[in-house]
């Protein structure tokens, strides 16, 4: 019965959940640039979506054993183009993160994401014992950290911290002891004022301004506060679609993209963010479900990969939203406009979908 | 568990929204709105001054001023120097104005270039998205006549000082603009309009995408003045570049007619910002051109006192109606020799031929009798020494001295000898050139004291009675009529056909008779020219008190034509006739388009023509006839 994974088989609940998310997308990046020289930006993320899904069923119908089996490869691929974006990648407000690929600009980091997921998926399925011990940390410190150094060397402190959740969650269900965990958040907090040297001027600011954003109310705590005047002025019901002052002006930060819910929260209202954010959480649970009934180790570590990295997106864009997270350019998953995001979303859930298939098969 | 925090996370992040869309949503509302919206204030018009004829004296002309937006410290830093660069500034004087300003919330704008160009319009047109600091305020600027025309009358106006700000009790805001002298700050309360509001929803990049309501300003009221356009025409070309000043008085209601003090200043200079040189040197000219000498410029009367003297010997009845003294010239009072003006002496003379040759040894012998009492008692209830009340600020009061002023000023008693100087009008005696024409006046009227005022009303004008004898009155009225049309009247040269004209001359030596014979005799020794001059004998309609200051010349031949000038042409017009000589000439015209040119000031802005049209230079009068002296 191996060939007889149909369309049935695919998550429809999931389906369900990530084309509503598209959709309510749709409607505010329209709202947030029809009255602008950005007007018909919707269009293109139409595009986006459509590559994404297309990518989405390409990769489920490639057994992701066989995917798994490249990871060597695939993780070279990755820490290659991390170099080759250091060395000719575009610059784009103020950073490397870009490399033109196919006609299109693409962020490498979010490529690289995916290559880590399916990495440290290999990784975790192949240890035998049930408890991480400190040489297996170790190999983990080595795979995550050369592609992490890399990611700040762009410097793209956002696509950075999403690896350490990543690896956090798979870590914790590949049997992490306790004493480890309490000695690496320790080493990590010590790690702050060594990290703080090596940050860029602009990633300072942006953590001084986080914490003290009244200090400069047109500088850089200007997104933070234009954010927090949005989202608190939407109310309950919202101003209304297309009638958002702060959207409309122009005032909220990249409104169809890092900040596409501070718009959505100022048009929509508290309402609207109850929806959104109840179908993020819907959607996290899907994958953790579909995680629990993967066949085996790998699955299971690729799909709450995925879940894990899409669950902190959503975390930290939505609490930088409100002002609880310093600004860090990560975006809101199939919510924000963005070519590479969307895909990498699709690729992942692709991923999900590929695992999913095969649960029944032996 | 993995679930479990899903759901507490998601439940922690809604918490989040929850106190900002719900708890605090007032708070960012209100935070929203001041974002979008940037008031910009629409200055409403200052009231024009009309004529008593409804001729436009001062206008406004529209303007731009230059706003610098405040509200980013970083950025007013960022672009200062482009800024200063564009509006041909220096930077330091930008700076200046911003530490001037610190006081001045953030939100609001600053002028800080209160008459754009063309050129800084344009500037700033052009520079709208990059340079997001600079804004253009419509305003109305005064426009004045040329030539200083009724400038101290009119006043100024200038921006509000912190001080008028703090006692307004709200009324003004800083960078107001309010009248600071004359009928500008006299009825500033009129004049001065109520600011509107435009709330103009801008962008984050500060360009206007639309408008709320409008709050419109509520312009200033006008006020029409009682000044007749075209006398005061006539005194000011009288008056050419003579110092002193003028009041033309019409005493059956107190109405000013026209009023000249000079010399002038340029009120044009304050619309926009006088410069701090311009004040400096205008306050610390020597002549004085701020002051209106009309009625802030206290002198010794001269013989125009003797009508106050002859008006007290008469009402007081203290000597025989028909009293007479012999003048040979002179006479001892006290054991000191005082002078009459004419060396050869009147001979036997009576109040009627005191007051027509002017003799002083006459005045001074009645002088004696009455007694300095009785004579500041006159002098004080005929309307000297003390303000008239014109609707004007800073009116001095004068002086009428007393026993009781030289006890309280000098501690010491009154000198008799000095009664007989205050009774030719020297001595300690001061008055104001409103108050000459207010107290001649009110004698002519019989003894009624109009009080003088500036602003055309409907309302009973307030008045002082003193009721005089009706045969007070006659004789003193005769008596300044004989000395315009009797032969060898002191201004039988200024005599008018067809007019009862009727005056009186003064002249006010700045240094006494001893003093000046030392320093080698009247030949050469400045004086203060007296005229005041009314008509018709009884019942008059128009009175015009004049002083020439600082000439060698007797008050009958510097003061006297134009007194005469005054009432001819007021007599011209009357009978339907404007003075030729004056409307055609270029100052006239200059001034007679004033109407037409305000209900056209837009079409002139739009044309770019200069708001302040040089003046074109004054035609001096014809050389008036010589007068005999006293």
């Amino acid at each position: 019965m191996k060939e007889s994974k149909g369309l049935r088989d695919y998550d429809w609940w999931l389906f369900a959940l990530v084309f509503t998310i598209c959709g309510i997308s749709l409607l505010e990046i329209w709202s947030a640039t029809h009255a602008s020289h950005l007007a018909g930006m919707q269009w293109k993320q139409v595009w986006w979506i459509v590559f994404g899904v297309i990518g989405m069923l390409i990769l489920s119908r490639i057994d992701y054993h066989t995917i798994l089996d490249q990871a060597p490869i695939f993780y070279l691929i990755g820490i290659g183009l991390l170099i080759a974006v250091l060395a000719v990648g575009h610059t784009r407000f103020g950073a490397k993160r870009w490399l033109p690929i196919l006609g299109a600009v693409l962020q490498v980091s979010e490529l690289v994401k995916l290559i880590i997921i399916i990495v440290l998926a290999r990784y975790f399925s192949e240890l035998r014992s049930e408890r991480l011990d400190l040489v297996d940390l170790g190999k983990l410190a080595i795979i995550v950290g050369i592609p992490l150094v890399l990611i700040l060397k762009q410097p793209d402190l956002g696509t950075a911290m999403v690896l350490v959740p990543l690896t956090a969650v798979g870590a914790f269900l590949a049997g992490l002891q306790w004493k480890h965990a309490a000695a690496l958040v320790l080493l990590g907090a010590m790690m702050v004022p060594v990290g703080w040297h090596f940050l860029k001027p602009f990633q300072k600011e942006r953590v001084t301004t986080f914490l003290r954003p009244e200090d400069n109310p047109k500088g850089a705590g200007y997104q933070i506060l234009q954010s927090k005047i949005a989202v608190g002025s939407g109310g309950f019901w919202g101003k209304g679609l297309g009638n958002g002052s702060q959207n409309q002006g122009g005032f909220v930060p990249v409104r169809y993209s890092d900040f596409i819910l501070a718009a959505l929260a100022e048009e929509l209202g508290f309402a609207g963010v109850v929806v959104t954010l109840v179908l993020y959480m819907a959607l996290l649970l899907r994958l953790v479900q579909n995680a629990q009934r993967a066949k085996d180790r790998a699955g299971m570590f690729l799909v709450m990969g995925v879940a894990a990295v899409i669950g902190f997106h959503v975390l930290v864009n939505s609490a930088m939203v409100i002002g609880l997270m310093p600004v860090t350019g990560i975006p809101l998953p199939l919510m924000s406009y963005g070519g590479s995001a969307t895909l990498f979303v699709f690729l992942a859930l692709g991923l999900v979908m590929n695992v999913r298939l095969r649960r029944f098969v032996n | 568990m993995v679930s479990y925090s899903i759901v507490a996370l998601t439940a922690l992040l809604l918490f989040g929204f929850w106190n900002l869309q719900i708890i605090q949503t007032d708070y960012y509302a209100i935070k929203a709105e001041q974002n979008r919206i940037r008031p910009i204030p629409i200055i409403a018009p200052r009231g024009e001054m009309l004529d008593r004829e409804g001729r436009v004296l001062v206008g406004n002309y529209p303007s731009f001023s230059v706003l610098l937006l405040r509200e980013d410290p970083a950025l007013v830093e960022k672009y200062l120097p482009q800024v200063a660069d564009g509006l041909n500034m220096t930077l330091e004087d930008l700076k200046q104005q911003l530490e001037a300003a610190k006081s001045i919330p953030k939100f609001q704008p600053i002028v800080i270039k209160p008459e754009a160009s063309p050129g800084d319009i344009a500037y700033i047109e052009s520079h709208r998205v990059d340079i997001p600091v600079l804004e253009l305020l419509s305003v109305y600027r005064r426009r004045y006549p040329p030539n200083d025309f009724l400038a101290h009358v009119s006043g100024y106006v200038g921006e509000v000082s912190p001080n008028e700000v703090d006692a307004s009790n709200g009324r003004y805001k800083p960078g107001d603009i309010v009248g600071k002298t004359g009928l500008e700050k006299q009825y500033n309360d009129t004049l001065m309009g109520t600011d509107g509001m435009r709330r103009a929803i801008v962008n984050s990049i500060g360009q206007e995408v639309g408008k709320l309501e409008q709050q419109d300003a509520i312009p200033g009221k006008p006020i029409r003045l009682t000044i007749d356009y075209d006398l005061q025409m006539v005194a000011e070309q009288e008056f050419a570049d003579k110092e002193g000043a003028l009041v033309a008085l019409d005493p059956r209601t107190g109405e000013v007619l026209a009023m000249v003090s000079r010399p002038a200043y340029n009120p044009n200079d304050f619309a926009v910002r006088v410069s701090r040189e311009e004040w400096v040197k205008l306050n610390s000219d020597p002549q004085t051109p701020l002051l209106n000498r009309a009625i802030q410029a206290q002198l010794a009367p001269g013989s125009i006192f003797k009508i106050i003297m002859s008006t007290a010997l008469l009402e007081s009845k203290a000597l025989p109606a028909n009293y007479s003294v012999f003048c040979p010239g002179s006479a001892t009072f006290y054991g000191r020799v005082f002078h009459c003006w004419q060396p050869k002496g009147h001979g036997t003379v009576d109040l009627h031929t005191a007051i027509v040759h002017s003799c002083d040894v006459f005045f001074y012998t009645i002088g004696k009798e009455l007694g300095i009492d009785k004579i500041s008692h006159y002098a004080a209830a005929l309307g000297l020494g003390k303000p008239t009340g014109i609707d004007l600020p800073g009116e001095e009061p004068g002086l009428v001295p007393s026993e009781e002023w030289v006890e309280r000023v000098f501690h010491h008693k009154w000198y008799a000898g000095s009664t007989i100087s205050v009774a030719i009008g020297q001595g300690a005696t001061e008055v104001t050139p409103i108050q000459i024409a207010y107290a001649i006046g009110g004698i002519a009227m019989g003894g009624v004291f109009k009080q003088p005022h500036l602003l055309m009303t409907d309302q009973p004008v307030p008045e002082v009675d003193f009721p005089l004898q009706p045969d007070t009155v006659e004789q003193v009225t005769q008596g300044m009529y004989g000395v315009m049309n009797e032969q060898g009247g002191t201004g039988y040269a200024l005599r008018l056909e067809n007019v009862e004209f009727c005056g009186k001359s003064g002249t006010a030596q700045l240094m006494s008779y001893e003093a000046g014979s030392r320093v080698g005799g009247r030949e050469g020794k400045l004086t203060n020219g007296w005229f005041v001059g009314y008509a018709p004998r009884k019942n008059p309609e128009i009175v015009v008190a004049v002083i020439v200051q600082g000439s060698t010349e007797h008050g009958g031949t510097t003061a006297g034509p134009i007194v005469r000038d005054i009432v001819k042409a007021y007599y011209d017009k009357k009978a339907g006739h404007t003075p030729q000589q004056f409307s055609m000439n270029d100052h006239s015209q200059g001034m007679g388009q004033q109407p037409v040119n305000q209900s056209a000031a837009p079409a002139l802005a739009a044309n770019g023509a200069a708001p302040s049209v040089p003046a074109p230079a004054v035609t001096k009068p014809s050389q008036p006839p010589p007068a005999r002296p006293e």
